[in-house]
Parts: C-alpha cells; sequence; structure tokens
C-alpha cells in the first residue's frame, strides 16, 4: 500500500489521476526560488515556453537572458553569472545541454564548481512525436560521471518544483531532468523532499520479495505493478530516487537485505543511468539479483509516449515480467 | 587609468622583461608547457596587471575589483609570472609550475589557485564566462558599475564556435564595459593560423558582428594602454583589440616558430634564452 507517512496523492490508482508535467512544476518552482532569492537569474536557449522557464521570464524579465540557440553559450554564460553571486538557471532540451555542450559543463561549472542549475527538458523516449533526435536517453550517464554536480530526476511535477527551489538554496551545480509529458502527480505539497534521500513510496504489509527502485515519472507504472502484484500475492517494495547523485546508498543497500532482489525502472538508457548505479552500490556491498528496466542499447523514435514506453519495454507488463525473472533468479541462487 | 610617463613605460618594460625570465625559468623546470604565447603575451600582462587593471593583491577577493577571464589558459605560465610579480604570491613558487600539489597546474584552476577567476584551458568558452560576468554586474547595477571586464583570447580559439555564440551575445547585450584582447600571434597547435583555418578578414568579421574593434602593436605599451583606454569609452557596445604579437617574443629562436606553441625549452634551450632577455637593454 502507498506509504501513508509520506502524505502521497491518495488518488493516485484513480484512473482519473490528475496529470501535470515535470517540466511544468520546475517553471512555477523558479518563480518561487526567485521570488525568495533576487540573485536567481534564467537562460534559456530559445526553448523558453518548451521548457517552461517562461514564466520566470514574465515576471522577472530583467533577470532573464535569451541566449538564443547556442547552448556552448548558454551554460559558459551562467557559469561566468555565477562567479558574480548569481544563481543561474540555465534550461533547454537535456539532448542539447547537458548533451551538446557537456565540456563546457565539465571544465566551467563542475571542475570550477560553480553553482550553476542546469534543467534538461525532454528526457526519455516520453517525449514521444519528435522521434530520436529529441529524446535525452543518454543524460543521466553524462552528468553522474562529474563530480561536484547534483542530479536530481523528479518524479512529478511537485517534486519537481521542490527540487528546483531546493537546488536555488545549493552552493553546487546542479542538473534537473525534465520531462514533457504529463504524467500522473504522485506526491503532494506535503509530501516531504531532501535531496540525497531514497523514499519508499510503496510498501507491502509482509516482507518484501522483491525491490521495485524507479526514477523519474516511471515510479508511477512501478506503484501500479507492485498494486497488481499484492493481489498476486507477491510482496513488492516501490523505492523512488530523486536525487541519483548524491545517492541514497543505505536507503539503497537497506532495500536489497530486506527484500533479496532488486528492479530499477528508468526512462534512460540502462548503461550508466539509475540502474547502473544501484548495480554499483550493490555489488560492493550486498549483491542480489538484479533486473534493469530501460533502454537497451537503442535509440529511441517516434510515436506516443505510450506506444513507445510499451515498444522500448517500460511499461507495466515490463515491469512485472522482470519481477518475475527476479524472483526466478533468487530461487535458484 | 592614468596615461603613463616615459619613466612608467620604462619601468614596464623592464618588469616584462622580468615576466620573460621568470616563465622561461618556470617552463625549463616543469619541463612541459607552452612558450611562445607565454612570452608573446608578456607585455599585455604587464600593461593589465601593473597600469590598467583595478585589483590588489593583498586583498584578491575585494568585490569591486575588474575582472579577467585568460580563455586560452594554456598561456598560465605568463599569468603565474604576472601574478606572482604584482605580489599574489611569493616567486619561488614559480617554479612548482605543473608538479604534483602545486597550485599552478598545467592549466589554471580556480579550486588550486583562488586567484584566477576561472578554470580554464579547454578553448573558447572564456569570452562567454567574461560576458556571464558582464551580464550579472549589467544587472545589478545597470551602466553606472566602476568594473572593467576583461577576456583574453587567442587567435587559434576564434576556430571555435562558443567563441562566435559569445561574440553574437556580447553585442546585442550592449556590453560597454567589456573588452576582449586577442593574441594575434598568428600560430596555433600544429602551425600557422591562415594554414590551418584562415582567419582573416578577422577586423571585418567582428565589425559585422557590431563590436568596436581596433587592430594594435601587442609589444607596445604606449598603443596597449591608449587601446584599453579608447575601449572603456565605447558606448553601448563592446570592444575588441586585435594584438599583433610576436610568439616566442624575446627569444630569438621562438619568434614566430609555431613548433615553440607547445614545447618547454630544455635546459640549454632556456640558457640561450635567458642570455638573450637578459641582454637586452
Amino acid at each position: 500500500m502507498l506509504n501513508q507517512s509520506l502524505k502521497l496523492n491518495n488518488k493516485i490508482f484513480d484512473p482519473e489521476v490528475e496529470k501535470i508535467s515535470t517540466r511544468q512544476g520546475f517553471g512555477e518552482g523558479l518563480v518561487l526560488a526567485a521570488d525568495q532569492d533576487k540573485n536567481v537569474v534564467g537562460l534559456c536557449a530559445d526553448l523558453n515556453s518548451s521548457t517552461q522557464m517562461s514564466l520566470f521570464a514574465k515576471k522577472y524579465p530583467e533577470r532573464f537572458v535569451q541566449i538564443g540557440v547556442a547552448e556552448q553559450n548558454l551554460v559558459t554564460v551562467a557559469s561566468g553569472m555565477s562567479a558574480m553571486g548569481k544563481i543561474p538557471f540555465a534550461a533547454s532540451y537535456a539532448v542539447f545541454s547537458p548533451g551538446r555542450n557537456w565540456e563546457q559543463i565539465r571544465t566551467t561549472i563542475a571542475l570550477n564548481d560553480r553553482p550553476v542549475k542546469i534543467v534538461g527538458s525532454h528526457t526519455g523516449v516520453s517525449v514521444g512525436a519528435d522521434g530520436a533526435t529529441h529524446q535525452a536517453l543518454e543524460d543521466i550517464a553524462l552528468m553522474r560521471v562529474l563530480p561536484n554536480v547534483i542530479l536530481i530526476s523528479p518524479c512529478d511535477s511537485i517534486e519537481a518544483k521542490k527540487a528546483t527551489i531546493e537546488a536555488a538554496k545549493i552552493d553546487k551545480p546542479v542538473y534537473i531532468r525534465l520531462t514533457r509529458e504529463s504524467t500522473p502527480v504522485i506526491a503532494t505539497e506535503d509530501t516531504p523532499f531532501e535531496i540525497g534521500k531514497a523514499q519508499i513510496f510503496f510498501a507491502p504489509p509482509m516482507t518484501p520479495q522483491v525491490g521495485i527502485v524507479a526514477t523519474g515519472p516511471l515510479i508511477y507504472e512501478a506503484i501500479l505493478v507492485a498494486q497488481k502484484l499484492a493481489e498476486k500475492g507477491i510482496s513488492a517494495k516501490v523505492m523512488n530516487i530523486s536525487s541519483i547523485r548524491p545517492l541514497d546508498f543505505t536507503a539503497i543497500i537497506n532495500l536489497a537485505k530486506e527484500a533479496g532482489s532488486i528492479v530499477s525502472v528508468e526512462d534512460h538508457q540502462v548503461v550508466g543511468g539509475l540502474g547502473s548505479a544501484i548495480a554499483e552500490v550493490l555489488v560492493q556491498n550486498y549483491p542480489v539479483p538484479m533486473e534493469l528496466i530501460g533502454v537497451h542499447d537503442k535509440f529511441g523514435q517516434s510515436g506516443t509516449p505510450k506506444e513507445l514506453k510499451e515498444y522500448y519495454g517500460m511499461g507495466v507488463s515490463d515491469i512485472e515480467k522482470a519481477v518475475e525473472k527476479v524472483l526466478a533468479r533468487k530461487i535458484t541462487q | 587609468m592614468m596615461w603613463p610617463t616615459e619613466e612608467k613605460i620604462k619601468w614596464l618594460e623592464e618588469k616584462a622583461r622580468d615576466i620573460r625570465v621568470s616563465v622561461i625559468e618556470m617552463l625549463e623546470e616543469a619541463g612541459s608547457g607552452h612558450s611562445a604565447g607565454a612570452l608573446g603575451m608578456a607585455d599585455i600582462f604587464t600593461a593589465l596587471y601593473f597600469h590598467i587593471l583595478k585589483h590588489d593583491p593583498t586583498n584578491p577577493t575585494w568585490s569591486d575589483r575588474d575582472r579577467l577571464v585568460l580563455s586560452n589558459g594554456h598561456i598560465c605560465p605568463v599569468y603565474y609570472a604576472t601574478l606572482a610579480h604584482a605580489g599574489y604570491f611569493k616567486l619561488e613558487e614559480l617554479k612548482t609550475l605543473r608538479k604534483f600539489g602545486s597550485r599552478l597546474q598545467g592549466h589554471p584552476e580556480r579550486k588550486f589557485l583562488p586567484f584566477v577567476e576561472t578554470t580554464s584551458g579547454p578553448l573558447g568558452s572564456g569570452l562567454s564566462q567574461a560576458i556571464g560576468m558582464c551580464l550579472a554586474d549589467t544587472i545589478d547595477n545597470s551602466k553606472s558599475s566602476g568594473k572593467q571586464f576583461y577576456a583574453l583570447l587567442s587567435d587559434g580559439e576564434l576556430n571555435e564556435g562558443n567563441t562566435w555564440e559569445a561574440v553574437m551575445l556580447g553585442a546585442k547585450e550592449k556590453l560597454q564595459n567589456l573588452t576582449v584582447i586577442i593574441d594575434r600571434n598568428c600560430i596555433q597547435l600544429e602551425g600557422y593560423t591562415e594554414d590551418i583555418m584562415p582567419l582573416e578578414p578577422l577586423k571585418q568579421k567582428w565589425e559585422a558582428f557590431n563590436w568596436q574593434v581596433q587592430i594594435i602593436d601587442g609589444h607596445s605599451f604606449n598603443e596597449i594602454i591608449k587601446a584599453v583606454s579608447e575601449a572603456h569609452a565605447v558606448f553601448n557596445k563592446p570592444s575588441v583589440i586585435i594584438a599583433n604579437t610576436i610568439p616566442g617574443k624575446g627569444v630569438s629562436f621562438m619568434e614566430r616558430d609555431w613548433r615553440w606553441h607547445g614545447k618547454a625549452p630544455n635546459e640549454k634551450e632556456a640558457q640561450q634564452a635567458l642570455n638573450e632577455l637578459q641582454n637586452t637593454n
């Protein structure tokens, strides 16, 4: 059942559950962060509406810089602004930032340790119709290898809003991973959020047989799977990881100890993403059978988000199959 | 900015020679590094740190200091030597260049040496950062801030797309407190700039991007100081000074030879270089 202590959205199993995109949550959060701190500035590479930075730009035009379609300039100008005490949020699509401008981020923000907030929208195949060129499936991998960088992948609009407000308060580089499509609202305004902390969103009454660990809006599918499994007598515990760096090692190790098997879920390449990060932790601390749900060594394509999630093996039935597989491996070990 | 007296010019010339001597000594000790650009920019660094910049070596974090971004970080021997001669740290530390544990990393790093405004080396990103600094200052102070912002660029890094993205933005934002100085030494790592990727007509390129352009002799203190002074007086646009320099300036066998772009002198070469520099009147 849903973890009541986190005050999650209790209408989550309702077919008409409210849906809002994480980019919308970011846009609203940025306005709130800017209300609180006059040093918050925004930079965008001609994608103001698409990233929802437009909300900020409209309210604070004097603190907004339109960079044009120039993502290398986007992050390096942001680095310069942070050197003067500003808290820059630099937004674009993730394939371009951190995709196109990765070295600039590495040198002028990560190595330089400047508190620039890089906001990459349109991640995952859930981007849909725009196709492979615009579906970032590599951004977690790109940003996870950079020292000093905090990496947040919010599960819904509310978490995205809170992550944005928190990011503005941290004197470190931050990458915020956003999505285009409207997805179920999982949290509420009262749900606690802390960078570096994983949270159990769904806990079975009995000892779990499997831990499902998800990042981003696919947490919704993970919860649906856990609910279905409960009806079949299989107990699954669902953990939400929005903070991929720093990663909550303790929570992951404890879940592995408790459940004895793990399924990771992400709309990203399985290479270098959340699943890889968890595997790195477990293999050094408490190895258990693990299955990785995500994109396996392919690029995306055009389609609806639903079609694409199912085609690339990230649908509810795929997660269920992964659970069955990992449980079978657990028994034979 | 005060106009320099003849005595001051003479003094600056001697200071630049001392800095070149330090550059050679550092590079020889390090056994690797970039000689030609470092020697070629010694006069400009000297003019900046000993006459032009508003800065205080006893208070490096002074918030009203002018900001200088060295974009082509590989010429850092001249940057470090100038900072040491200006009093930011002791001259003896220069000998630690490129060694384990040194604050003087192979390319400048802010986290190692807080006196540098940014970490640099990968080319093409410095102008953007200087623009970001200037923009932030403009947001806070409108156009009345007393601070000046400088970006030092190599000509080779004008190959980088990032540079031209920044050039467009600087003009768009009318950053009149921003002055770029290009080390126009006509060499880059593997040859002459006009062979590798022609830059000419360089003046017209910057003018077409709506910048104020001056071309000077980058070894003439009079010209350097006059050009920066004129750049400060430009209204509503950023300025670029294309400084013609001689790579390897002051050392006969290094001058104008692109093979010295990324090479340090050995003991014998260093001795010859020091003899030449110290025998200059």
